[in-house]
């Protein structure tokens, strides 16, 4: 029996003793999507908070029996990316950007470093986060998606293609499009970089 | 443009693993806020923050059903004990209510009943909520007694139940259970902080609670106005219009019955008429 699917034994035995095992278990990894999805980190924030509490309410709603069946990971995962969805049209709909470019959070909500760490080396990892960051943000969302799901967040093929709602071959055909043209826009970066230290 | 393609001519594969390690270290930690918020959000935790009031600062907590605790605690570690004996869960501090209640509460406490103030009473018997709901319906500035609340609730005979319900309101003042006296005409008792308090709040609602107290203690525990024939309970609104040459004071609703007058049908004054009698 895996985690999750203890922690599904345990919310259909008793919702309210245990959703906070669900929310320390999946609140990290929900955030993570809602922010590589949206890009702004208190968007990212919202729709994490919105999943969470959707997820809640649904449950209440829920059977014993079909809570106990439940793939908690996925089931979460499609939820935030609906939220993201919907909040990535209201926000084109409001003629703003699709994502802006500060994708991390604020400094004290990173993960903190190893103390041996060199403050500049601290630094330059960040601002190369900020770069992927950025560059995952420049991916049509539907890459993305795949991208977020099976190399951030980790989910196998079966997993992503069930969260997306998504035949398994599509979505590796899309995580590999989505990662190629992440590797072509690197190349183009250094390609411009080695341009104007030769310029 | 393209002229040093040899730099770039790493294997496609070798550089793809590059991404996608990049990529795996793209996690990043929740917000400290968002699990607090998603548990105060599904009623698994509360929120609390101070607001001012007649008797001075008030702790009141809430959740997404509604407003939870009221409480007169001077620091956050004897309100967050208080609460957790009351309702079993845990309680975050915030800066402020969200706007939309703290102006729900104030227009409530200010008198506006159809300012709508959701409470979470889970975990209370039916008979409690019953007794809170009807306190919620006596308007500022006007008292009835415990025997009234019994009898409006259906139930005349737990004049002492309804006192000791009153006596459990988690939120005082949402719920003005300070609006309700004794059926003597005495203001009674007070959960919050007492019976100074209780003249208190109701001395800033526009009554005075001595006067109440001193006209009660002549016997007289009814007005009438001898232009409409109505009877009213002294504190109505209805009552409090009567010009002083036309109140006429009653013993009991049955002596103003037989005079020829009918009970208010706003504050119904028969209502635990019989027992008060």
């Amino acid at each position: 029996m895996d985690t999750d699917d203890r922690l599904a034994a345990d919310l259909a035995r008793d919702l309210d003793r245990s959703f906070d095992a669900l929310v320390v278990a999946h609140q990290d990894r929900l955030y993570t999507i809602a922010l590589r999805m949206l890009g702004d980190p208190r968007d990212a924030e919202e729709a994490a908070q919105d999943a969470l509490v959707r997820a809640y309410r649904a449950l209440a709603t829920y059977e014993a029996a079909r809570i106990r069946e439940l793939r908690v990971r996925g089931w979460l995962t499609t939820i935030v990316l609906n939220l993201c969805r919907t909040r990535g049209l209201r926000r084109a709909a409001r003629g703003a950007p699709p994502v802006s470019l500060d994708g991390d959070p604020s400094p004290a909500l990173e993960p903190s470093a190893p103390v041996a760490e060199a403050p500049s080396a601290v630094a330059e990892r960040r601002s190369e986060r900020d770069r992927w960051g950025a560059r995952l943000a420049e991916l049509p969302p539907v890459y993305r998606a795949a991208v977020v799901l099976r190399h951030v967040d980790g989910l196998s093929y079966p997993e992503a293609a069930a969260a997306l709602g998504r035949p398994e071959g599509t979505v590796k055909a899309q995580v590999h499009r989505g990662i190629a043209l992440l590797r072509t826009m690197l190349e183009a970066e250094e390609r411009h970089e080695l341009e104007e230290m030769t310029a | 443009m393209n002229d040093s393609p040899d730099l770039f001519a790493s294997s496609a594969a070798g550089a793809d693993a590059a991404v996608e390690a990049a990529l795996a270290g793209l996690t990043v930690t929740a917000p400290a806020g968002l699990r607090p918020a998603v548990l105060v959000e599904v009623g698994l935790a509360d929120a609390y923050a101070r607001i001012d009031s007649p008797i001075g600062p008030l702790v009141v907590a809430w959740n997404g059903r509604g407003v939870s605790l009221v409480d007169a605690a001077g620091d956050d570690g004897t309100f967050e004990t208080r609460h957790r004996a009351a309702t079993g869960r845990d309680a975050f501090r915030a800066d402020a209510l969200p706007a939309r209640l703290a102006d729900a509460i104030t227009r409530r406490l200010g008198g506006d009943r159809r300012a709508r103030v959701d409470l979470d009473l889970r975990g209370h018997s039916p008979f409690e909520q019953d007794v809170w709901r009807k306190a919620l319906e006596i308007p500022r500035g006007e008292v009835r007694p415990y025997g009234w609340v019994a009898a409006e609730i259906g139930r005349p005979r737990a004049v002492r139940a309804v006192g000791t319900a009153l006596g459990h309101n988690p939120v005082p003042l949402i719920v003005p259970c300070h609006r309700v006296v004794r059926t003597d005409g005495t203001i009674g008792q007070y959960s919050l902080g007492g019976p100074t308090n209780k003249r208190t709040i109701l001395r800033s609602e526009g009554l005075d609670p001595e006067e109440l107290e001193a006209q009660a203690a002549t016997g007289i525990r009814y007005t009438g106005s001898d232009t409409t024939r109505i009877v009213c309970l002294p504190t109505c609104r209805h009552a409090r219009r009567v010009m002083d040459v036309h109140r006429v004071g009653f013993r009991s609703v049955r002596a103003a019955a037989e005079a020829g007058y009918r009970p208010c049908k706003i504050c119904r004054p028969d209502s635990g008429a019989a027992l008060a009698a």
